[in-house]
């Protein structure tokens, strides 16, 4: 049996989106999987040139608009809608982009949507998280009319690159609202890698006691090349911004090491870590949860452990 | 009268552990907590000060689901909202079905604004918001940590992967709540008797004209693999060496 898959892109300006890659990969387990990726944008021809080079992927759509500047949900899904008709899977990156525009295409087909694909078992089979991860779901679809999945990017390899799909323009001509208006987008601006591809994350809980506080492990990442992440109570104290949020509420990462500092370890925390690798925990609290999740654990005064972990370095 | 719809789900509480049943039907809910979805609480909240602030005239509660859900609306009725709607279904509601009878709602109520939790803390589907405001063919904003009204258009600042983003849209749309946007109000004694006056009506999805259909089959339930027990070091030397042993630096 084939399937024909579609994967909507995710993409900055004329950069597409590590998220895509991984879509690709989860796509690829969908046994005799025929793959298009769709690339919304003003101006689709950077993206799609990415696009064209992930392995497994047999054809590029573009569908250019001036109203692609931003993935705005009620713009984009009914541009995609005009093009699903031919495809038996949907699928999207379980990103704050993908989970914001897939469930509106569900919408319009009518079609259900598995959330978070985890693993494929069959063109039917999907593997989710549910109760933030406290237990894993299989859902099964009956076969019959079209499916909208989104991709638990934690738990898929980017695809490697190395092919050469043909890239096609679509003609979309639909009418698109203009209900819904961009009007900003504010992104603190960072050097550091990137913490949701990043293979090494040091995350700060409330024990760092400060923005300031953080500055230590910043320091350390950037010896290490490591991204910065924090906990919940962290960035609800302040002490770092909302978009460095590690956890089930925040970002789902997967990273080879993680290093826990002043990190008790709520459940919605662990969820968000359970794919990384390595997990090293540092907390003065001999009893914190997060030890129980923890690879190496060390017991101490993080503001004296840190500074020694760089010096040693 | 200008409205907001809020939605509110039953869930197990956000503080019980989970545990899945040995035979992988579900997870165990006999005995267990059961509250209303963190994020609906939110909702509620915000609908609630919106019209504190005179900018909507009434709070309308709605939720989809078995009998013992009224629990859940009777609390958002002592928590301020000035009347519930229960839509009576059993079994599994999913998200393609609640929003096709909270369309219904909409268009007997005709709300300015209508308010959900991003996601429910059970299923972790995270789609209703986004499938009504798909069915309604109106504006949605997802993940929502800022909203302001003015004349016929909201401003709503959302929680995106990148950082904050911020979108203008028309009225009526759905907005979808995260968890910065506030912090819910306790629910006071005297509200909870106050509560049982307030009007409660409800209603069936064969009443409303809803097809209570599953689409996706839930197949079996598993707990989350552990992890291997892990070592503990005693300083930052061993530390390091405990990594360069597993190549890790």
């Amino acid at each position: 049996m084939n399937s024909r898959v579609l994967i909507v892109a995710e993409h900055e300006g004329a950069k597409l989106n590590p998220s895509t890659a991984k879509c690709v990969t989860c796509a690829r387990g969908i046994p005799g999987a025929q793959i298009t990726i769709v690339v919304c944008a003003v101006d689709a021809a950077a993206v799609a040139a990415q696009a064209a080079q992930l392995s497994g992927v047999a054809r590029v759509l573009c569908v250019e608009n001036p109203a692609n500047a931003h993935a705005l949900a009620a713009v984009w899904a009914p541009q995609v809608l005009a093009i699903a008709a031919p495809f038996s899977h949907i699928l999207g990156p379980s990103t704050t982009f993908g989970k914001d525009l897939m469930a509106r295409i569900a919408g319009l087909l009518g079609a259900p949507q598995v959330s978070d694909i985890m693993a494929i078992e069959s063109a039917t089979r999907f593997r989710r998280p549910v109760y933030a991860g406290n237990a894993l779901l299989t859902v099964e679809s009956s076969g019959e009319g079209q499916l909208v999945g989104t991709v638990r990017t934690a738990s898929f390899q980017a695809a490697a690159g190395g092919g050469a799909a043909p890239i096609e323009k679509a003609a979309v001509s639909v009418e698109l609202p203009t209900h819904t208006r961009f009007v900003s987008v504010s992104a603190a601006r960072s050097d550091r890698p990137d913490l949701q591809t990043a293979r090494r994350v040091i995350s700060g809980g409330r024990a760092l006691g400060s923005a300031e506080g953080f500055k230590i492990l910043y320091r350390l990442a950037d010896k290490l090349g490591a991204a910065v992440g924090a906990s919940r109570a962290a960035v609800d104290a302040g002490y770092a911004p909302n978009e460095m949020q590690v956890g089930q509420t925040g970002k789902i990462i997967a990273p080879e090491l993680y290093v826990a500092v002043g990190i008790s370890g709520a459940i919605q925390h662990l969820t968000g870590i359970k794919d990384a690798r390595t997990i090293v925990a540092i907390n003065k609290d001999g009893e914190a949860p997060i030890f129980e999740v923890a690879d190496i654990g060390l017991v101490g005064d993080l503001f004296q452990i840190i500074p020694e972990i760089e010096r040693l370095l | 009268m200008k409205r907001i719809l809020v939605g509110i789900k039953r869930v197990v509480d956000y503080n019980v552990r989970i545990r899945v049943k040995p035979d992988g039907s579900g997870v165990i809910t006999d005995g267990v907590k059961m509250s209303v979805n963190p994020f609906d609480d939110i909702a509620l909240e915000e609908a609630l000060r919106i019209k504190e602030r005179g900018l909507a005239e009434e709070v309308i509660v709605a939720t989809v689901g078995p009998a013992d859900c009224q629990q859940q609306l009777r609390t958002a009725l002592a928590m301020g909202a000035d009347r519930a709607l229960h839509v009576q279904a059993d079994g599994v509601v999913e998200p393609l079905v609640a929003a096709r009878a909270l369309l219904k709602l909409i268009e007997r109520e005709q709300p300015l604004l209508v308010i959900l939790g991003k996601q429910a803390i059970d299923d972790d589907n995270g789609q209703t918001g986004q499938v009504l405001a798909a069915l309604w063919n109106r504006p949605q904003a997802t993940y929502a940590s800022k909203i302001e009204l003015s004349a016929g258009t909201a401003r709503v600042t959302r929680e995106v992967d990148a950082g904050l983003e911020t979108l203008e849209v028309d009225l009526p749309a759905v907005i979808t709540t995260d968890l910065r946007l506030n912090e819910p109000r306790y629910v006071k004694l005297p509200d909870i008797m106050k509560a049982k006056k307030k009007p409660l009506d409800t209603l069936t999805l064969s009443a409303l004209g809803v097809e209570q259909r599953q689409q996706l089959k839930l197949v079996r339930f598993d707990p989350p693999p552990q992890r291997q027990k892990g070592i503990r070091v005693t300083d930052a030397a061993e530390l390091l060496a405990a990594l360069k042993s597993k190549g890790l630096l």
